[in-house]
């Protein structure tokens, strides 16, 4: 699939502009601060619902403007489709398919598919466990948009047995509150948070190979990159666990028994202990003796803190390029699942090795958007459409 | 801003549930250009409401009277029960015309973010009206949300015990609808509450 048109409608530094796009590559040039990165948070906005930059949709409006309406042409297996999109900050956002309202914003999902490399993506290594779970559960949404409630319903479920345990723990410690309230929160946050749990075993076991596989292209040869789940359910829910000793009835029963053992102590804290909102995609790296391993007992260590640098970037795009693999091989649908890549400043944060191996690995995807400041940032290899972003205007040069 | 007793009603009509400043500006407009007559209608309405309307001491639901209109009705049958969130949830009942049992409402759902307990719930009152044994089945018809739904399986797990049939309302496709456009957790819902077709 590509985009063949954006339209944006006071949309960040965006008055109004439209940009009609093409299959292959197309490099967004132009000095910090013109509105490159806000064209591509637009189309990525489009495919997941959510900003790559930003966490609240406010930002996302041009100061003094009311609402933003990001609007794009997709062409998917052969079809075009119009996706429009309201953004209402305080208020439901409200879509449209092919000039249709659809009930939900969420029934969008699955329309465009993105894959977004930004310089924030180093952080998936380096950073706290908590991106490194959004990376998987918005992969699991672009793959299954089903997933999309389930998650909601996990937070939802959260919210409500946090704010539970904070007021009533001191009156159930005392021996006056009703700890009933609570089971009920438990079972309904075991049925949606196992069924998320099993969606995420599921994709990390599919995501492995292709990481592993991406990581030694990227890196060029130095160490194995090998990612892992851990549940807080236990060590022996893993990503090798058979599918018939994951299956959503026994992680949500494992799920139970684990919340019945830390009850004590979620009491005393106020806070939801066990669940997938405290698991962690592990990421490590196997040196395979090339290295002095610590401990000694294996050459298995975390990416994060061991990893140098440039590793840690090469983890990054591994990634990035694993999901892309995993979305391209997905046919269900209509059979187009190859997702827009977009490539969001990163050229200029890699050496020239990691460079060079990048562009080659992506030049042949359908469609490829690039924004960096000066034009030398692009690889040769990725030469394609040029579009100058200057002071809110956009102008095709090439 | 308007000048004073204008300004008042405008943010008065804008505290009022789905009404926003933009709203409650034209509700006052109307109010102010409308004949005198139908205004102090309005007027002793509200009025009325605030110092007659009470909640039937048995089911909870608004109420003229002491016991409200369905609590009265003695040709109710008193062995099945239908527990709703709010009154509103009573007259939605009321117009399908199927249910002539009786109700009774909670005055809400669980929702420890809201701060809403059990026991801010009309729990208690549902307890005692088990008391004398004429009530069979409950059927519990809380909200199919979040918080719907907890507050369902909190009671059904407190009124098992006590032998009694609890239900709960079906989940899944609206009638008249298509397939096509029901969500997927809606068509789950439906696929687990599927029942066989009597022929």
């Amino acid at each position: 699939m590509h985009v063949t048109h954006l339209s944006l409608s006071d949309f960040r530094s965006y008055a109004a502009v439209e940009l009609p796009l093409e299959g292959g590559v197309s490099a967004l040039i132009g000095p910090n601060g013109q509105g490159k990165t806000n064209l591509v948070e637009a189309i990525g906005y489009v495919a997941s619902l959510s900003s790559h930059r930003v966490p609240a949709d406010a930002p996302l409006v041009r100061i003094g403007a009311p609402r933003a309406v990001i609007r794009t042409a997709i062409a998917k297996a052969g079809r075009d489709s119009l996706v429009e999109l309201e953004i209402t900050p305080g208020a439901a956002n409200r879509a449209r398919v092919n000039r249709a309202p659809v009930p939900r914003p969420r029934e969008v999902l699955g329309m465009l598919r993105t894959v977004l490399f930004a310089p924030e993506d180093l952080g998936l290594v380096k950073g706290d466990p908590d991106g490194r779970r959004r990376f998987t559960d918005d992969l699991l949404v672009a793959r299954a948009p089903r997933f999309a409630g389930v998650r909601a319903e996990v937070e939802r479920v959260l919210k409500q047995r946090n704010a539970l345990l904070k007021s009533a723990g001191a009156s159930i410690r005392s021996g006056r509150g009703d700890v009933r309230t609570l089971d009920v929160w438990d079972s309904h946050l075991a049925t949606a948070g196992a069924e998320l749990l099993a969606g995420r075993l599921h994709l990390v076991h599919l995501l492995q190979p292709l990481v592993r596989q991406a990581y030694r292209e990227v890196s060029g040869g130095q160490g194995e990159a090998r990612i892992d789940y851990r549940s807080s359910l236990g060590e022996d829910i893993t990503v090798d666990t058979p599918p018939a000793e994951r299956s959503r009835d026994l992680l949500a029963a494992r799920m139970l028994e684990a919340l019945a053992r830390v009850r004590p102590r979620e009491l005393e804290r106020g806070v939801s202990l066990v669940g997938p909102h405290r698991d962690d995609l592990v990421l490590q790296l196997d040196f395979g003796g090339t290295q002095p391993s610590p401990g000694g007992s294996g050459a298995l260590v975390p990416a994060k803190g061991y990893a140098s640098h440039g590793e840690s970037w090469s983890y990054a795009l591994a990634l990035r390029l694993a999901s892309y693999e995993l979305l391209r091989a997905d046919t269900s649908g209509d059979g187009d699942g190859e997702p827009v890549l977009i490539l969001d400043d990163v050229f200029a944060e890699l050496d020239t090795g990691r460079r060079r191996r990048l562009a080659e690995l992506v030049a042949g995807a359908e469609q490829v958007l690039i924004t960096a400041a000066v034009p030398d940032d692009v690889p040769q290899l990725l030469e394609g459409a040029r579009i100058d972003v200057m002071g809110g205007e956009v102008r095709r040069v090439r | 801003m308007y000048e004073g007793v204008v300004q008042d009603l405008i943010d008065e009509l804008g505290r009022l549930p789905g009404v926003g400043p933009k709203s409650a500006q034209r509700i006052a407009f109307h109010l102010l250009q409308s004949d005198p007559v139908d205004v102090r209608r309005l007027v002793s309405a509200l009025t009325e409401v605030t110092e007659k309307v009470r909640f039937c001491s048995v089911c909870g639901n608004v109420s003229a009277d002491d016991l409200c209109r369905i609590c009265r009705d003695e040709r109710r049958d008193v062995s099945v029960l239908c527990v709703v969130e709010e009154p509103k949830d009573v007259v939605a009942i009321e117009k399908t015309r199927e249910f002539r049992g009786r109700y009774h409402v909670l005055g809400g759902a669980i929702s420890p973010i809201e701060g809403v307990g059990p026991d801010d719930l009309r729990i208690k009152e549902l307890l005692t009206r088990l008391a004398d044994g004429a009530i069979g089945e409950i059927i519990l018809a809380t909200d199919p949300n979040l918080e719907g739904e907890a507050t369902a399986t909190y009671l059904a797990r407190l009124l098992k015990p006590l032998g009694l049939r609890v239900t709960r309302l079906a989940s899944g496709l609206p009638v008249g609808g298509d397939l096509e456009y029901a969500d997927e957790l809606t068509l789950g819902r439906a696929f687990e509450g599927r029942r066989l077709l009597d022929v």
